[in-house]
């Protein structure tokens, strides 16, 4: 570790660049262990001990580096490990692989080719992690750095170049100025609803007052997706940055980090992040030299779905109960403590330094006229590849699943994808082609949220998919709006009606109306938001509806009060195995030696079909 | 004094003012459930919606929450706002069949059936006790627990509040509280005989300028009338 010492001016983070500018060596063996959420679980933590042990016993560890960072980003193969030079990219590695790999690959320079990533196409192993399809396809503009850094050593980030944006911020751009590179830069809000960046800077900026703040929005609550986490843990400083930036445009002194409780590991690394940013002086007073003071507090909350709202979110980050109210006034004019207030996403702000680094024009070049550069999204489901996916605003939705993501697991068919978390919608595949970008997705009846992206194939029924995202927002709606809080109950009251056989067509109209009358009377983003899953499921997907309401069937084979299990005589051998595995006892033997059920004691749990080698057991 | 448009008239209203204010002042009735004048405005209700902004990209808002504004452009009784408030009235016909206050909310804006199960809950979480309790009798004993579903009024961890010197004002102020007329559904879910009324009033005013509450065609015994009408077969 570097001597501590305050920078004073901007010209000594450009020195300490310069005495770091051995961490850049390429030719130094380097081994990256992915420490995120995904591959811990699955032993990357001992991984990587396994490693720093055998590094030691045979004295490499002068020679060879060992970092474990954040979210590499192919999950679905963690643990994941890269190996530079080079960039080889070792897949599912255990911490019993760690000799060969220090071995063969650091010691020799060979490949272990049984933990290479095998092209599906080909057959044939792939090294480079760049040369990856699920890589190769994506613009990492933001995640790249991840690859490198250790998240809990500013000097890893400071040697990549870190907070020289800062520098050159506070070196001579005036905050107009700073603002101009966004709007000019297309920035838009990563948070879900798109807003221009600058245009906000803007407003608070011009509101009357001294006292401004800035809040970082990392209250991510979206089921299956980890955008801000990964970022949050795999490179806190550049958030920092971020938000540094923003303050200095606005004009504020104080910031707020409102951050989840439920993600533990991203506090730790935060609070770690502000303590070595504040011992180099690039929190506090006078940063730079520049007299511009600016310091954050981490304010935790207890993890509510809604408190992505910006204005509960200010309710909670003030230590109240996170309840929106109505705008406006927007939180530019009357936010934290009631005073102006920025409110950004984390995305947004890890943006903001590749903005003032790269210039407003090349920033713009990638993405779409409306909006510049790229967005992670969490690609999960029944998608090949899951993920952590960057790519450039504009880019298709068949791209992000068939391109990046491979495509459909187990060969089955695409059926729907979910963008936007709970609240976005479920388009089909005649959308696929469909640009993503904020007033596309919007027009398309679902919302570009804040990067969730979730995969459905044929065997995912759209009836079931839309009561799940509304059970997840019942509970999490903060229940002041009679609309959303009676609303949301009464189109799962609806729904479940439908699932059990009892819906009729008239259900399906009164459905649509109800939703709409949701998603139109609800005061905040997530009531109005809410119907979504109903609305965009109904619009592309009422064929499966008419199915549960009109046949009483469901196509997917989901619903279990809309079909049975058959055992299939001609098919059954008789080995009695179906019989064993079922719980209640509703399979008995029949005369000609094969099995039959019960169907008044069946409970239509699947052991039994799951169990049958010769798949003799079908729905019916 | 601020300009603006109320229901296609152009009208001056002063500065700081509620669109749910000015309404009033100008006359219009915005039926409302969580709003008292004496109270904070809350906008949980939803029932004071109006539609705000240009036609095409008109939105929803409360209107005893949202504030005047310059130019701003507000109706009050669009077939929009009319179709998601006659909604709602059936979504809170559904929650609380029993309260009067509802029913005669039903039978005013002409909401003549009820196409949810009813659950006979007690609230409606308002929240009028909640800020009656802390804004008029500086008692603050009660407030709101949990979220979502589980929302409910309660004092601090469901026990005997120190600070409720049992006043009343929180029933007093309960619209849910408020028990049904006698009128002659009084069993049913919806009981709409105010419907049936000829209310003396309606030649000289609009339905939506009623400012009667509850109806006084009502109030005179009209209701008892329409009961006898109904049981002798002829309503």
């Amino acid at each position: 570790m570097e001597a501590t010492s305050r920078l004073a001016v901007p010209e000594d983070l450009a020195g300490l660049r310069e005495r770091l500018k051995d961490r850049l060596d390429e030719k130094k063996p380097r081994l990256v262990v992915c420490g995120d959420t995904g591959c811990t679980v699955r032993d990357s933590r001992e991984l990587a001990a396994a490693i720093e042990k055998i590094l030691s016993e045979q004295g490499l560890s002068d020679r060879v580096e060992l970092k474990v960072t954040g979210c590499l980003g192919f999950c679905e193969k963690g643990p994941l490990m890269l190996v530079f030079p080079g960039a080889i990219l070792y897949q599912k590695v255990q911490p019993s692989d760690a000799g060969e790999i220090v071995e063969k690959t650091v010691l020799k320079n060979e490949l272990v080719e049984r933990l290479l990533y095998t092209d599906p196409e080909s057959g044939l192993p792939v090294a480079c992690a760049y040369d990856i399809p699920f890589y190769k396809l994506q613009n990492r503009a933001l995640l790249e750095t991840c690859w490198y850094i250790n998240p809990l050593d500013i000097y890893d980030y400071i040697a990549r170049g870190g907070y020289a944006a800062l520098a050159k911020v506070l070196g001579g751009m005036t905050p107009e100025a700073v603002i101009a590179e966004m709007k000019e830069a297309r920035l838009r809000g990563r948070g879900g609803a798109g807003f221009a960046t600058g245009l906000k800077w803007e407003f608070c900026r011009s509101s009357p007052g001294e006292e401004k703040y800035i809040l970082c929005n990392a209250d991510e609550g979206d089921p299956g997706a980890f955008m801000d986490r990964s970022l949050l843990e795999g490179n806190p400083h550049a958030v920092l940055e971020g938000m540094i930036i923003a303050a200095y445009a606005v004009g504020a002194k104080e910031g707020v980090i409102y951050i989840r409780i439920e993600y533990p590991t991203a506090v730790l690394k935060l609070e770690e992040a502000v303590r070595q940013a504040r011992e180099l002086g690039l929190l506090g007073k006078d940063i730079f030299g520049s007299g511009f003071d600016f310091d954050v507090i981490i304010s935790k909350g207890a993890g509510a779905f809604v408190c992505g709202e910006e204005t509960a979110l200010i309710r909670g980050a003030e230590g109240k109960v996170g309840e929106p109210r109505q705008k406006p006034p927007f939180p530019a004019d009357v936010g934290f403590r009631g005073k102006p207030t920025v409110i950004n996403n984390v995305e947004t702000f890890v943006n903001v330094p590749l903005v003032i680094n790269q210039g407003a024009a090349l920033y713009h070049s990638t993405g779409t006229e409306s909006s510049g550069g790229t967005k992670i999204f969490c690609l999960v489901g029944k998608v090949k590849n899951t993920g952590l996916v960057e790519v450039p605003f504009g880019t298709t939705l068949r791209q992000i699943i068939f391109g990046i993501g491979g495509g459909i697991k187990d060969g089955k068919k695409f059926k729907a994808v979910q963008t936007g978390g709970p609240s976005g919608g479920c388009l089909p595949e005649a959308m696929l082609d469909l640009k993503v970008d904020f007033s596309d997705l919007a027009q398309a009846g679902s919302i570009m949220g804040s990067g969730g992206m979730i995969v459905m194939d044929e065997d995912t029924c759209v009836v079931d998919v839309a009561r799940y995202f509304l059970q997840f927002l019942k509970s999490e709606s903060c229940g002041k709006c009679f609309s959303c809080r009676v609303g949301i109950d009464r189109l799962l009251e609806i729904l479940d009606r439908i699932i059990a056989g009892n819906g009729s067509v008239e259900d399906l109209a009164l459905l649509e109306e109800l939703a709409v009358t949701v998603k139109d009377t609800t005061m905040c983003g997530l009531g109005q938001t809410s119907a979504n899953p109903v609305l965009s499921t109904l619009r592309y997907f009422r064929d499966e509806y008419l199915a549960h309401v009109r046949d009483k069937r469901c196509p997917a084979g989901v619903c279990r009060s809309l079909f049975r299990y058959r055992i299939d005589e001609d098919l059954c051998a008789g080995c009695g195995a179906c019989a064993e595995q079922c719980p209640a006892g509703a399979i008995k033997e029949t005369d000609e030696g094969c099995y039959r059920i019960d169907h008044g004691l069946c409970t239509v749990c699947g052991a039994c079909a799951e169990t049958c080698a010769l798949d003799a057991i079908t729905k019916d | 004094m601020v300009q603006m448009t109320l229901n296609g008239l152009r009208v001056e209203v002063e500065e700081g003012m509620t669109i749910l204010e000015a309404a009033r002042f100008y006359g219009i009735n915005i039926p409302t459930l969580c709003y008292h004048e004496g109270l904070s405005p809350y906008g949980a209700c939803r029932l004071c919606l109006v539609e705000i902004g240009p036609s095409g990209q008109s939105k929803l808002v409360s209107s005893c929450t949202h504030r005047v504004e310059e130019g701003l452009v507000v109706r009050t009784h669009s077939e929009r706002v009319v179709k998601r408030r006659k909604m709602l009235i059936e979504l809170y016909l559904a929650t609380c069949p029993q309260s009067r206050v509802i029913q005669d909310l039903a039978s005013k804006y002409h909401v003549t059936r009820v196409r949810f199960t009813p659950r006979y809950e007690d609230c409606i979480l308002c929240g009028l006790c909640v800020r009656m309790c802390a804004e008029q009798m500086q008692g603050k004993a009660i407030g709101f627990a949990h979220r979502g579903s589980n929302r409910k009024v309660a004092t601090p961890f469901d026990v005997k509040s120190e600070e409720c010197r049992l006043c009343g004002g929180c029933m007093y102020i309960c619209p849910a509280c408020q028990s049904r007329c006698q009128g002659p559904q009084e069993e049913e879910p919806l009981c709409n005989a105010c419907l049936n009324l000829d209310q003396p009033c309606l030649n000289y005013f609009d339905d939506n300028m009623c400012f009667m509450d509850p109806c006084v065609a009502c109030e005179l015994g009209a209701g008892r009338e329409a009961k006898a009408k109904s049981r002798d077969g002829r309503l």
